[in-house]
């Protein structure tokens, strides 16, 4: 075989990969325990290219750790997790930081940087990363402010912020540098319904306008259901129900119909795991 | 019973040595790689105000009582034996040997020292540090250089102010108020005291505990339980582990330089 066939074959293989892999993210047989407490074991879940996946399951169960994960902040004990078909766990560090500047995550509680102004903090990745002139980051930030509706509030400090002025803030900052994938954790917690409104069309629009890929954990059942295009629900170390809103809907797991009516005490238990209620008050008398 | 004594020495052996080898990862990554002037001069100038400059108050402060302090104990002693022409040298040796670096040392730690942990703690607690990794930014490089190389530089030079006021403080005291000559205060002191015997070592020592206490600070920020108390116990931890580590290295440093 001549060199051309096999740099044409390459080349096939390489497109091969790119076209079966229309997933951003794959998650593959991931375990991940902190300390004696086992979080994820053998999860299994992909995030689509140019979509906006939701993640939904009970507080506690490691959304946010499964974010971080992702974001190679933390590292599975098993399985790999896939990001463009790398493998964010085996990356060295310069490789992961070059990765991440394509990633962008908005943290449950905003993470505004305490000692700058919102207009400084929307500012921070893009001076770090680029070289663009003052002016230029000037139009930027503001467009991204008024994006969240916080142009006014650009000399505010961050301890001048309401929570969920805090959180907008955030959002305007993890997509100034329109990244590929944005990894929303909690961005309805803590808002009014009206910038709810807003939060959820942003979120639609910058997907669909830039060509990003999203996802967003929620409990938000309704908003979430309103955005998603593929919804996971976790519980139980893994992913317990999957498909587009209205695939989980008629889901059959009693689990996925309880997470989405949200009735009290189901086959999803409310209670952190414990001793029997009647045994702990026992012993204590 | 002697197992189970035996089993805690030796976990608390292996929790000291991975915490020592945490808060060298976290020094190496600071202060290893290229550093970027662009960005890293504007860092360490705000670094070198917030650490250097806004400590000088109560160096000059202490420093001036120090030194009149000094003088004063010094006069009463020496006057007895008719000495008090080495009021100069006695002040000046001092100071410069042991407590101009010493005490700016533990005063830096507990100024400067400890409001680095708790803000560097607080900063991980929000997530600050999180995001800041997540954007592609080391908080290492960021946070934690700018701060460590502003104390190493600011504490030498506030340690040789301390000694210079307090050089003044002797002066006040010793010749203004007990009346002892002001040309054979500072004569004396210009014969005895040996530039780099003293004057040298009094810095070396100053910059060896700069690095300590900076070191400790950063790290017991960066490595802080993020919760209030997580952050409040590691200002603590600061304060007494920086200044016993002072007085410790203090020791050994002067049984080097004028132990024989
Ligand atoms: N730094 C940590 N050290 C040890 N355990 C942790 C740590 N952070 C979280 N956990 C544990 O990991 C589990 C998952 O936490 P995580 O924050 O991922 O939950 P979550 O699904 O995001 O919850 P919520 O919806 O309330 O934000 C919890 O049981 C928590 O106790
Ligand atoms: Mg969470």
């Amino acid at each position: 075989m001549g060199i051309v066939p096999a740099l044409l074959n390459s080349r096939f293989i390489c497109n091969m990969e790119n076209t079966l892999s229309d997933f951003i993210v794959d998650i593959q047989n991931m375990s991940f325990s902190r300390g004696d407490n086992l979080i994820y074991d053998r999860m299994n879940m992909t995030v689509a290219q140019g979509k906006v996946t939701a993640i939904m399951g009970p507080s506690g169960i490691g959304k946010t750790t499964l974010l971080k994960l992702i974001g190679g902040q933390l590292k599975p004990d098993s399985g790999d997790i896939l990001f463009r078909g790398r493998s964010i766990p085996k990356m060295n560090r310069s490789e992961l930081y070059q990765t991440r500047k394509d990633m962008s995550m908005l943290f449950q509680s905003g993470a505004l940087f305490s000692e700058m102004s919102v207009f400084d903090n929307v500012a921070f990745p893009i001076r770090e990363h680029t070289k663009l002139p003052e002016s230029l980051i000037k139009i930027m930030v503001l467009m991204k402010l008024e994006a969240v509706g916080l142009r006014g509030a650009r000399d505010l400090m961050p301890a001048e912020l309401s929570g969920g002025m805090a959180r907008r803030a955030a959002l305007a900052r993890a997509i100034a540098l329109d990244p590929q994938l944005i990894m929303y954790d909690e961005p309805f917690a803590g808002q009014d319904p009206i910038s709810m409104g807003i939060v959820v069309k942003l979120i639609r629009a910058l997907n669909n306008a830039l060509g990003l890929t999203s996802v967003v954990v929620s409990h938000d059942v309704t908003e979430v259901m309103s955005i998603a295009d593929y919804v996971y629900v976790v519980a139980e170390k893994h992913v317990i129900g999957e498909g587009t809103p209205e695939q989980l809907r008629q889901h059959e797991s009693p689990l996925v119909q309880q997470f989405l009516k949200g009735e009290a005490d189901g086959a999803v238990p409310f209670h952190y795991k414990a001793a029997p209620y009647a045994d702990e008050l026992m012993e204590l008398l | 019973m002697v197992l189970k004594q035996l089993q805690r020495m030796g976990a608390a052996t292996i929790h000291t040595i991975a915490g020592l080898g945490r808060a060298g990862l976290m020094l190496l990554g600071a202060i290893i790689g290229k550093p970027s002037f662009r960005k890293g001069a504007p860092l360490l100038l705000k670094q070198l105000y917030v650490v250097g400059v806004l400590s000088l108050l109560i160096i000059v402060v202490s420093g001036l009582f120090i030194g009149m302090v000094l003088a004063l104990q010094g006069y009463t002693v020496l006057v007895k034996f008719g000495a008090e022409q080495m009021l100069g040298p006695l002040v000046a040796l001092s100071l410069l040997r042991e407590l101009g670096p010493v005490v700016t040392a533990l005063l830096f730690a507990g100024r400067a020292g400890s409001a680095l942990t708790a803000e560097i703690g607080l900063m991980k607690a929000t997530e600050q540090l999180s995001s800041m990794e997540m954007m592609a930014v080391d908080p290492l490089r960021r946070i934690i250089a700018p701060r460590f190389w502003a104390g190493v530089i600011s504490m030498p030079l506030l340690a040789i102010i301390f000694t210079a006021v307090g050089i003044l403080g002797g002066h006040l005291v010793g010749v203004d108020w007990l009346g002892v000559d002001a040309g054979g205060y500072w004569s004396a002191m210009q014969a005895n005291v040996d530039l780099y015997q003293d004057v040298f070592n009094g810095i070396i020592k100053s910059i060896v505990f700069a690095f300590i206490v900076m070191w400790i600070a950063l790290h017991k920020g960066f490595d802080a339980i993020p919760t209030s108390e997580g952050i409040s116990r590691a200002t603590t931890e600061t304060v007494v582990t920086a200044s016993l580590a002072v007085l410790a290295f203090d020791f050994i440093l002067t049984a080097l330089m004028f132990g024989g």
